[in-house]
């Protein structure tokens, strides 16, 4: 039952995905090894549409993964089932919210998650780095490394990471930026 | 009535949710973006809770697991009329990325795979790559600290690379890691 299996692993993701819209993506790739509903390129289109339109990152990525695998039914339910945990959890959180920010038990939790999320999503990042910069399945096929590198992607890529940094700019108009040099160069 | 009884007066669930509708079609790119936007609305407009309470919630919301701006909704939500209100304000946030992403999913699908859209989403991916690398300088800076965290950092990341050990596996291993660490080993130091 596609539907169920939705709400259960969105559930899962709405419990664990601490820190924020970014930390749902290695989530996201495992959703796509475990149950093939999508592929791992998809995840990262996903995230581009999901960063450049109106919403949480968050819920746009549950509402497109739920579209994607079982239409207008599915992006409702994975989106519900995202929101469910949260809903429970601050319920009980804001009721002891004085109590909770200061709980050594809190912040320790934290001086470990911090790191892992991080870890988590440099992974994630390497996983969209191969469907980018990399022509990593084409490699995995034909082990031919020269190859291996997209050099029109690595440069454009180089670029917009330098400017990523110098100009702390909304991620739309690199997103907007890179369509169009991804229709003149490719 | 008098306007003081009308400011005492609970507010509709439907107003909340109408609150945190506009709320989540107005932020972009979720976090603190969506800030600027429920102070607003729910501080300046509604009197309903205060900047300093909202900022308090955003800072809980970030330690707490799922989307920020649903965990900040919610606790407003709490606030202003219970259980019910938060319910109201999550679905409220939640609705306009429901619409949005299901017409943009629909409309987008007939030209996924014309030529000049797959050159289009060549480029956007690599936009998105080195976004999450500027996502994880922040990170990095707010995360690893000490020679600890940078063990915890290395050991999850091979974890997560190299096996097939799940990611709410990993995760309940660094928050146990978290508190032996902190608590006990360092004495809370």
């Amino acid at each position: 039952m596609i539907y169920v299996l939705l709400f259960y692993e969105f559930f899962k993701i709405g419990l664990f995905a601490v820190g924020g819209g970014l930390a749902t993506i290695p989530f996201l790739y495992d959703l796509a090894v475990k149950h093939n509903w999508y592929t791992n390129q998809d995840v990262v289109d996903m995230i581009a549409i999901s960063e450049s339109t109106p919403g949480a990152i968050g819920l746009n990525m549950s509402t497109y993964v739920g579209y994607t695998t079982a239409g207008v039914l599915g992006s409702i339910i994975s989106t519900i089932a995202i929101i469910i945990p949260e809903i429970i959890i601050v319920i009980i959180v804001s009721k002891v919210l004085n109590q909770f920010s200061s709980s050594k038990y809190v912040v320790s939790a934290f001086y470990g998650i911090r790191p892992t999320v991080t870890a988590l999503i440099c992974v994630a990042c390497l996983e969209v780095l191969k469907v980018s910069v990399f022509n990593w399945g084409e490699f995995l096929q034909s082990y031919n490394w020269a190859a291996l590198v997209n050099y029109k992607a690595a440069i454009l890529f180089a670029l917009v990471l330098f400017l990523v940094f110098k100009f702390k700019k909304h991620p739309v108009y690199y997103i907007a930026g890179c369509a169009l040099a991804g229709m003149l160069l490719f | 009535m008098t306007a003081l009884e009308q400011s005492k007066k609970q507010p509709s669930l439907w107003e909340i949710f109408a609150v945190f509708a506009k709320v989540g079609a107005l932020t972009f790119g979720g976090g603190y973006s969506m800030l600027p936007i429920i102070n607003k609305e729910a501080v300046e407009r509604k009197g309903w809770v205060t900047q300093e309470e909202v900022m308090d919630y955003y800072a809980v919301g970030q330690c707490l697991p799922g989307i920020i701006a649903i965990n900040t909704g919610v606790f407003v939500g709490c606030k202003v009329r219970g259980k019910s209100g938060g319910i109201a304000a999550a679905l409220g946030i939640a609705f306009p990325s429901l619409v949005i992403i299901m017409l943009i999913a629909a409309l987008l699908a007939p030209y996924m795979n014309l030529p000049i859209v797959q050159k289009a989403f060549m480029g956007i991916r690599v936009a998105v790559a080195a976004l999450i690398i500027q996502a994880i300088a922040t990170m990095w800076k707010k995360g690893i600290k000490d020679i600890f965290t940078a063990i915890i950092f290395a050991a999850a990341f091979s974890l997560a690379a190299l096996t097939n050990i799940s990611t709410v596996l990993i995760i309940i291993c660094s928050v146990v890691l978290g508190i032996v660490i902190k608590v006990f080993a360092m004495k809370g130091k």
